[in-house]
């Protein structure tokens, strides 16, 4: 970390005291109840000390005392912006596990599901940012319509509008309605032209410009030393994305690019969300012209699903990052371990090295810019 | 200044198109047929009397355990009305914990149970935690009534997702094993 210059010039040396600043448990910015205790000397940042836990419910120790289904429901209270993505990694875990096979639809489901849920999880990104910078709810609103909309339609399928409990290992819980493909192409209009909009309010913008680029740079070396992964990891220009470094369900069928960024500052990765949306959408588009008719649950599922013994770790690529599983199993209807390790944690860690040396209110965008949720970090 | 005016083309456009929200209260949208609701219990109008047997699988299964049942024997068996020789006594379901999973819909075995998919299953503020603890006769409200027309359920009930039903032969051996681990017990 470069060391700063304090001194003022032209002006003679003052005794300058440090203050600090509590930001948080319960303040809009900190998204969720996240504390930030600041030292600032005048309007710089000196030290930043989160404090994290307020969030604790204690959702790793929880299914060690449910059996495998119901862990499901509780992986979507994990990372409550995308629930599809983290059952897509517990199911896909315990499918490695046990060695079943699920059905071709119904990993075609998953996956237009879970990249439609990294839409949304964008858009909210895109939205929240968007108050962080100071154009206070006109960006919430719009990316708000876009996602209300692709919210109708899970809700359309699962019947829920957040804690989905959808997938299964072996398949999905139930067929999709018969409107599905229609709905769906009115879905990737919807979002095509939303983010033309967003695009609008947001790219170009002289607030955001200004605000944003150059701001907290990251190096690769940084970034990778960090642990960071997702958007802040591959806006430091790092092409990694675990969809394609390690391919996991059916993602080696789809052609898609991963947007990298090259200064790897805020506005970086404030661009690569947008550009992953337009893949999500390509995905979504091969996967919706690919996905074949057929049974949605893997036969010979029992009714009590025991997994044999053995461990496994089943990672995804989460909207935040890299979103993992550690599981235990010892042959009952019980995981033994259940790890999580959420990607909002790791790259919550940053924050301290990427914040010292900037503006009081520019820490505020670098939190944003980061994309917690306080369920995945505290768990 | 010309991304200001971009920004700005964006917003005025949107001065000329219609609202998309909805004046909640007042106006409601319409809750798609698999709108997952509270669960309530259904009734059935042919032997009139309600599907669930109490053999808590719900209760069992539900990650919460927002669910208390207690059986009894049907009176109606004996005088030859129904065939259904246990009936549930006390059905008590707690909404404030409910976390709305659908597995006890999964669990059952008698279709008695589903989620609640009109408004009346979502719009439930009290002032008192004790109201949403519901007994046998409230759940049963909704489907007695006739207000819950069209309840969603998967095509093929459980069996269709994987997680198959019993046959008999198998729940009655393990309705008998779990009566002699209670004796032994």
């Amino acid at each position: 970390m470069a060391t700063i210059d304090y001194t003022i010039p032209g002006e003679p040396d003052l005794e300058t005291v440090d203050i600090n600043i509590n930001v948080g448990p319960q303040h809009p910015a900190t998204h969720g109840v996240f504390r930030m205790v600041l030292t600032v000397d005048g309007e710089l940042v000196t030290d930043v000390d989160p404090v994290i836990g307020y969030m604790h419910r204690g959702n790793e120790k929880l299914p060690e005392n449910c059996d495998y289904r119901q862990v499901i429901g509780y992986h979507d209270r994990t990372d409550y912006l995308a629930q599809f993505n983290t059952e897509h990694c517990f199911v896909e875990a315990i499918e490695k596990l046990t060695g079943i096979t699920p059905t071709e639809r119904s990993e075609y489901i998953r996956v237009i599901l879970a990249e439609l849920n990294r839409i949304t999880s964008h858009l909210m990104f895109i939205g929240a940012f968007g108050t962080d910078v100071g154009i206070f709810g006109t960006s919430f609103m719009y990316a708000f319509r876009d996602r209300e909309y692709v919210q109708d339609f899970f809700e359309e399928i699962t019947g829920e509008r957040m804690m989905y409990n959808y997938f299964r290992p072996g398949g999905v819980a139930w067929d999709v309605p018969d409107n599905f493909r229609e709905r769906c192409t009115q879905v990737l209009d919807h979002i095509n032209s939303g983010l033309k909009d967003l695009e609008g309010l947001i790219v170009d913008n002289e607030v955001v410009l200004a605000r944003c680029r150059g701001l907290s740079r990251v190096s690769i070396e940084d970034a990778i030393n960090w642990g960071l992964s997702g958007p802040l990891l591959r806006a430091t220009g790092l092409e990694y994305d675990l969809r394609k470094a390690e391919p996991y369900s059916i993602y080696d069928r789809f052609d898609f690019d991963i947007p990298t960024g090259k200064a790897g500052d805020v506005y970086d990765r404030v661009l690569i969300r947008l550009d992953e949306m337009k893949q999500s959408v390509r995905i979504v588009e091969q996967a919706l012209a690919g996905m074949p008719d057929g049974p949605i649950m893997a036969e010979g599922m029992k009714r009590i699903l025991r997994v044999p013994e053995g461990e496994i770790y089943m990672r995804v690529e989460g909207p935040r990052g890299e979103y993992g599983v550690y599981i235990v199993a010892t042959g009952t209807d019980k995981p033994y371990r259940h790890k999580v390790r959420g990607a909002s944690f790791s790259n919550l860690s940053a924050l301290r090295a990427m914040s010292i040396g900037n503006y009081l209110s520019d820490v505020i965008i670098i939190l944003g810019s980061i994309d917690i949720v306080l369920c995945e970090v505290d768990r | 200044m010309l991304g200001i005016l971009k920004a700005l083309k964006t917003t005025l456009r949107a001065a000329m198109r219609k609202p998309v929200t909805v004046q909640y209260p007042t106006e409601k949208k319409e809750l798609p047929h698999r709108s997952r609701g509270l669960p309530v219990l259904l009734w059935d109008f042919e032997k009139d009397e309600p599907f669930c047997t109490g053999c808590q699988v719900c209760a069992r299964y539900c990650p919460v355990d927002c669910i208390t049942v207690t059986m009894k024997d049907n009176p109606k068996k004996a005088a030859g009305k129904s065939k259904r020789k246990k009936i549930v006594d006390q059905f008590y379901l707690d909404y404030a914990r409910c976390m709305r999973c659908d597995i006890c819909v999964e669990v059952c075995n008698f279709d008695a149970i589903v989620m609640n998919n009109t408004w009346e299953g979502v719009e439930l503020s009290t002032y008192d935690r004790q109201d949403l603890v519901l007994d046998t006769d409230a759940l049963l409200k909704q489907s007695r009534t006739g207000q819950l027309k069209d309840p969603f359920r998967e095509p093929m009930g459980v069996a269709h997702s994987g997680w198959s039903p019993k046959v008999e032969e198998e729940e009655e051996a393990e309705e008998t094993k779990a009566s002699e681990e209670g004796g032994e017990g």
